[in-house]
């Protein structure tokens, strides 16, 4: 975990294609957000390789972010693009739920 | 009052004032500080309105800077549905003393997948309070997560580690919670928060909306277990804290004019006592509102203040109608002294009206309350709500040595006493004023029926209603029995007539013995003139007498000298 400055790889295959910005809340380095950021570097790799990036927020170092996205749970994974908005909370360890949430399902 | 047994509780359990009225009387202080609160109740029962302002007085008041995390509205809506209520969010949210936050949950946006747990909310929060240094939060609704978040089971491990934390923090927290079916709230709260929890009730009976409020517990303090009646209105929440009053109040014994001087004297000559209630009871038409008015004149007269509660007429009627009787109610209303609050009983229910007539008495400060007439609230509610609602009221007043007069309209049938012990017993002096029927007309009749702790007149007096006032007069009672108006008159005549018939005979029999003396004089004298004449003619005679004698010795004594007979002249001279 790098906080916000340490975002996920980013692998473009074609620029200014539909590029996945998703930015993961977390409050510290608990067991929970590293498992939930571990799962979803996973989860992107399988299913989004080279079209996604991940921001991570910290919100013990930046609380103010938290009412932005409207943010109670943690961790919360925040699809911010494509639109629609989509929340996704918890450790994402239950991947086909995860991919539910992110709309990944049908084009599997 | 508060604050004093906010220090005597010191040792015990620190409370924090709400500010709102009537609430830190019933909580003996307010809420336990730096602990969480629950306030349930249903929907529109006033929970978040109690919440903001608990906040705002906070913060204007006591100077204790709050977080207002709302699941609800937004803080524009929250601004704008207060704005009404005379506070001014924008204003204390610029200054620093308060922040709203709106906490929005779409359950559609969100899907679970794990383990999570509310550290994002504990940081919104924790980062709210620490940058307006707040004492004070109130989570309005925070039952909403149960409805934008899965997994119940965290949600309720997370909420108990919320309060934990917040009491932990030392914040006095106001939770808000939607009463369920069968538990307070729909979610269980009040298994998390046990220190306080307040109910809030919005009732409708009869059409009429009644709001309510009721300690169901507060952990080390004693608090009241009634519920209350409270009101929303243009200056906030209001709760009345009315039955704690009790029969503690001191009496006096000082008195004051009823406003009509005949009706002073049948009460002892003074008039009803100070801090007294006086119920004036009767049929329509009788004239108890112009009882009240001349008493509410008396009492301006005297420059004390006075509130008139009118359920039946508008000021402006009254006014004009007390006019036709030669009361000016007018100018005592210019001059401050007096003042209508005219309100359809249907309005709203009976404890809201109990609760403005009490913020308007508090905020006012009348020697003299009118309530005119009581019975019209029995429209909104039984007429045992209605005594409970009188027994209130009257405990306020008393306290504060008002003096109330009450009419209550009366059926024409049935016995016009029966009707009312249920208030009659509530009132410490009972004008009856009634109808009396004779002759093919109505005229009215006033008898005290009862006037505690004075002397007072058994006698029905005849009740005018004059362009002077109101007039009470002797009734006639004669062997044909209780005689008013017309009757009464034409029986008065008829008694003059007599009497000057009688007074007529009388005179003529004194004519008659003066002339008898004078003849019987006249005769006196003129025996009396026989008599003198006769002693006249016996002096004259006797006068004759003596000179016939007084002649006869001169003779003598001539012929004496004659005779020379010296010796015996000179005997008789010595």
């Amino acid at each position: 975990m790098k906080g916000k400055a340490g975002g996920g790889p980013v692998k473009n295959a074609k620029p200014n294609a539909d590029i996945w910005e998703l930015r993961l809340y977390v409050a510290g380095q608990t067991p929970k957000s590293l498992a939930a950021f571990a799962n979803l570097k996973k989860i992107c790799e399988e299913h989004l390789k080279g079209k996604y990036h991940i921001e991570v927020v910290d919100l013990l170092k930046n609380p103010q972010l938290a009412s932005g996205d409207q943010i109670l749970a943690i961790p919360t994974l925040v699809r911010k693009l494509p639109p629609p908005l989509k929340k996704i909370i918890g450790d994402l360890s239950n991947t086909v739920r995860v991919l539910v949430g992110l709309d990944l399902r049908p084009k599997m | 009052m508060a604050k004093e047994k906010t220090k005597l509780l010191r040792g015990n359990l620190q409370k924090v004032p709400t500010g709102i009225v009537g609430l830190d009387e019933i909580t003996n202080g307010g809420l336990p500080k730096g602990r969480p609160t629950l306030v349930c109740g249903g929907a529109g029962s006033g929970k978040t309105l109690l919440g903001i302002e608990f906040l705002v007085r906070g913060a204007t008041q006591f100077n204790e800077p709050g977080v207002f995390m709302s699941f609800e509205e937004s803080a524009e809506e929250l601004t704008k549905n207060v704005a009404s209520l005379g506070f001014d969010l924008n204003r204390l949210t610029a200054s620093k003393r308060l922040l709203v936050d709106y906490v929005h949950i779409e359950r559609s946006e969100i899907e679970e997948t794990g383990e999570y747990d509310l550290e994002g909310l504990f940081i919104r929060l924790g980062n709210a309070i620490d940058s307006i240094g707040a004492k004070r939060v109130v989570l309005d609704t925070i039952e909403s997560l149960f409805a934008g978040l899965p997994n119940p089971s965290i949600l309720r491990a997370e909420l108990r580690r919320l309060f934990r934390w917040l009491k932990k923090k030392g914040m006095t927290a106001v939770i808000t919670g939607e009463r369920g079916d069968n538990a307070l709230t729909r979610h269980g709260l009040e298994e998390y928060v046990s220190d306080c929890v307040i109910l809030l009730d919005h009732r409708v009976l009869n059409q009429i909306s009644t709001r309510r409020l009721r300690i169901v517990k507060y952990r080390g303090s004693t608090h009241g277990t009634n519920e209350f009646p409270f009101l929303i209105d243009e200056r906030g929440l209001a709760v009345m804290p009315i039955t704690s009053l009790g029969l503690k109040h001191t009496v006096t014994n000082q008195r004051i004019s009823t406003g009509i001087p005949r009706l002073d004297s049948m009460l002892g000559g003074k008039g009803y006592f100070r801090g007294s209630s006086i119920l004036v009871s009767g049929t329509a038409g009788t004239g108890k509102t112009s009882v009240a008015a001349h008493f509410v004149d008396a009492a301006c007269r005297r420059g004390e203040r006075s509130v008139f509660f009118a359920f039946e007429e508008s000021p402006s009627q009254i006014i004009r109608n007390m006019r036709s009787i030669g009361i000016d109610l007018q100018q005592w209303v210019e001059k401050g002294l007096l003042r209508f609050c005219a309100d359809r009983p249907t309005v709203y229910g009976l404890e809201a009206h109990l609760a403005s007539m009490h913020k308007y008495i508090d905020m006012f400060k009348p020697r003299v309350v009118i309530v005119d007439p009581v019975t019209n609230l029995s429209a909104v509610a039984s007429e045992a709500d209605v005594k409970a609602m009188l027994i209130r009221l009257l405990d306020q007043m008393k306290f504060n040595q008002i003096t109330a007069l009450f009419t209550t309209l009366t059926a024409a049938t049935g016995s016009l006493e029966l009707t009312e012990v249920g208030i009659s017993s509530l009132a410490d002096a009972w004008l009856l004023l009634r109808d009396i029927e004779i002759g093919g007309e109505r005229n009215r009749g006033l008898y005290i029926l009862k006037s505690r702790g004075m002397a007072h007149s058994n006698q029905i007096r005849e009740f005018l209603l004059t362009n002077k006032g109101v007039d009470l007069i002797d009734v006639y009672v004669g062997p044909s029995g209780v005689l008013t108006g017309s009757a009464r008159i034409s029986q008065e005549t008829q008694e003059r007539d007599v009497e000057s018939i009688r007074e007529r005979e009388i005179e003529r029999k004194r004519l008659n013995v003066e002339t008898k003396r004078k003849a019987l004089e006249a005769q006196i004298a003129s025996l009396r003139a026989q008599f003198q004449a006769e002693e006249q003619e016996l002096k004259k005679l006797t006068e004759q007498e003596k000179m016939r004698q007084n002649g006869v010795s001169k003779l003598r004594e001539k012929m004496a000298s004659m005779r020379k007979e010296d010796t015996n002249s000179e005997r008789r001279k010595r």
